[in-house]
């Protein structure tokens, strides 16, 4: 492997751009949509619970085994985790790190781009006095919907655009590129997030309808109803969310990390960018989105359509209700501050196949960069051309949830029961700027396991609606010779195809399972492409000896 | 809104907003380590 020259420019920079990578659209969108289907209020303890017990031990897993692969030059997962142990297979599941951000980064760099556009149209005032069905419509010319194939030019050239700004942010390297974006960008989107959650906070009643008030949409999220912390299904959507949230199963911590000096902190680092990510979820994510909308729209609008895309569908009409040069303000801020989360979390998705690539085969920043643009162009058009397909949904499940779910698995096992918690602990404590607490030893051994395990084994094997009363009934219909009722979104059944069977054409026409199934097929490729790559990489290696 | 919603903003915010600000100072506030370090701003700053 090549000897980098790559550092961090300073300490707050990397935590930073740490924060950066873990802050993402989802902050925003996912975070208050899970807590509201989730029992309001009381969803915060079991998140928090998550955070104590799988989050931060991830967070300590990750930042260590980077730092640790980086003293041996290595600057990805496959080679970190080749590292920590004479099994030589270890090194293909590391591509795992490599896979899963080029995967994501492919249809989020296109999420990315409608964030750019819409703050262009926001700062033009394109928004001012639009309805709920004009921006409905737009959106959806905007992507090109109910044409079968898409072929959105404009979505495409912006695409295009935002890929170019981040490679050419990639280029430049750790502390000329990511970490300056960084800087500028997380004090951006806190002060932007910081804006609208105080306009939430005093809006109050709109008197558009009897419960119109933005207390009324804080109420419906913070309420608590204690009477869920009894439901798993809670518990589950509240480590998925710490989980998401905190970008860990990717390997762009690893990356980040392996950057660092042996006698520089890690802990302190890992703590003080995870809460960071934490304060922008908590309390900035929650008072957004769904406290205006009630406010504009009331509650039983915001129950039946809360959702992701209401950041595009919705947001500018509620901005429009506080008058237009509010409007034009609040959406730059709105959709500014979603891009910034966006780009410093595409940025960090580059940094792992770059590291790969430099150390590897010794390519130049520019090659790597250059390279690195064109495989996620590649990938990302069937996400574009193909989105009503369902194609950008099945990158997201896949890349974007399985696959980070399958890694932080494999990893928090490697750490803890095959590189040995002694020699794990000595890594996380080593240089530490703070009193790591000795409780997270056997939680890493074996709480945060034992935690990941039950997520992944549940999402494989979800019954049809997932509550708790829905295992018992499965149970007994298996036993009853009835068969297993998978849910739709269980891993077997999307493998399979159980529940809906496999047709690819209907009426002499592919259906969208045919465009799912290529795709999937497409990305099984660009694993082992990757796989492909690192035998490749292992074999130079070999020779060099 | 309800008492226990306040509540439970207030604490939890309040947690939260606390330990970012308690981690991010005590970052700030540790002694750089000696060089070479991981940092390269401050290499050329005299300790």
């Amino acid at each position: 492997m090549a000897q980098t020259s790559e550092s961090w420019g300073s300490r707050v920079g990397l935590i930073l751009a740490m924060a950066g990578n873990a802050v993402g659209l989802g902050n925003f969108l996912r975070f208050p949509v899970q807590a509201v289907q989730n029992g309001g209020g009381a969803f915060i303890i079991p998140y928090l619970v998550s955070f104590l017990l799988m989050g931060i031990p991830l967070l300590w897993v990750e930042w260590a085994m980077g730092r640790f692969g980086g003293r041996f030059g290595d600057h990805s997962t496959p080679f970190i985790l080749d590292n920590m142990t004479k099994k030589r297979f270890w090194k293909y599941f590391g591509v795992f790190g490599i896979f899963t951000n080029m995967g994501v980064m492919a249809y989020y760099t296109y999420i990315e781009s409608w964030t750019l556009t819409y703050t262009l149209k926001s700062l033009k005032g394109d928004f001012l006095g639009v309805n709920l069905d004009q921006l409905d419509t737009f959106f959806n010319n905007y992507v090109d919907l109910g044409s079968g194939i898409n072929f959105p030019v404009w979505a495409i050239i912006a695409f295009t655009f935002t890929l170019v700004i981040n490679i050419y942010i990639l280029s430049r390297g750790l502390s000329a590129g990511i970490e300056k974006v960084a800087k500028i960008a997380m004090p951006l989107l806190i002060g932007f997030g910081a804006f609208l959650a105080i306009m939430s906070w005093t809006t109050g009643s709109t008197g558009r309808c009897d419960d119109c008030s933005t207390f009324v949409g804080l109420n419906f999220l913070w309420e608590p109803d204690f009477s869920t912390l009894a439901n798993p299904k809670i518990w589950l959507a509240a480590a998925g969310q710490i989980f998401f949230t905190l970008s860990v199963g990717m390997g762009t911590i690893h990356c980040y990390s392996s950057y660092l000096k042996q006698k520089d902190d890690i802990a302190l680092n890992a703590m003080s960018a995870g809460w960071m990510n934490l304060f922008v979820e908590v309390v900035l994510g929650s008072a957004v989105v769904i406290p205006i909308a009630v406010g504009y729209l009331g509650l039983d609008w915001v129950v039946e359509n809360a959702g992701f895309m209401m950041a595009f569908k919705t947001m500018p009409f509620l901005f429009d209700q506080w008058g237009s040069v509010m409007a034009i303000i609040a959406g730059v801020a709105w959709f500014g501050l979603l891009f910034f989360a966006g780009i410093t979390s595409s940025l960090a998705m580059g940094t792992p196949w770059m590291g790969f690539v430099e150390d590897e085969f010794g390519w130049s920043k520019k090659r790597a960069a250059l390279l690195l643009g064109a495989a996620i162009f590649v990938m990302g058009l069937p996400t574009i051309l193909f989105f009503e397909k369902g194609v950008f949904d099945e990158y997201d499940y896949w890349t974007g949830t399985v696959s980070l779910v399958i890694f932080a698995l494999a990893e928090v096992i490697l750490f803890g029961w095959i590189f040995g918690m002694d020699k794990g602990w000595d890594e996380i404590t080593a240089g530490a700027d703070m009193r790591v607490p000795k409780i997270y030893r056997p939680i890493i051994k074996y709480v945060t396991p034992l935690f990941i395990s039950i997520i992944f084994l549940t999402s494989m094997f979800k019954p049809l609606n997932g509550e708790l009363s829905d295992w018992s009934t499965a149970y007994s219909s298996l036993i009853g010779g009835e068969g297993w009722p998978w849910a739709n979104d269980s891993i077997i059944n999307q493998i399979f195809h159980i529940n809906t069977g496999v047709t690819w054409l209907q009426d002499g026409k592919f259906t969208d399972m045919f465009y799912v199934d290529m795709s999937r097929f497409f990305l099984l490729a660009c694993f082992f492409g990757l796989v492909f790559m690192v035998k490749i990489a292992s074999n130079i290696r070999k020779q060099k000896v | 809104m309800t008492t226990s919603a306040i509540l439970m903003i207030v604490l939890t915010q309040g947690v939260v907003l606390a330990a970012t600000i308690y981690f991010f100072a005590k970052v700030l506030k540790a002694p750089p380590k000696a060089e070479p370090d991981s940092y390269s701003e401050n290499d050329d700053v005299p300790r």
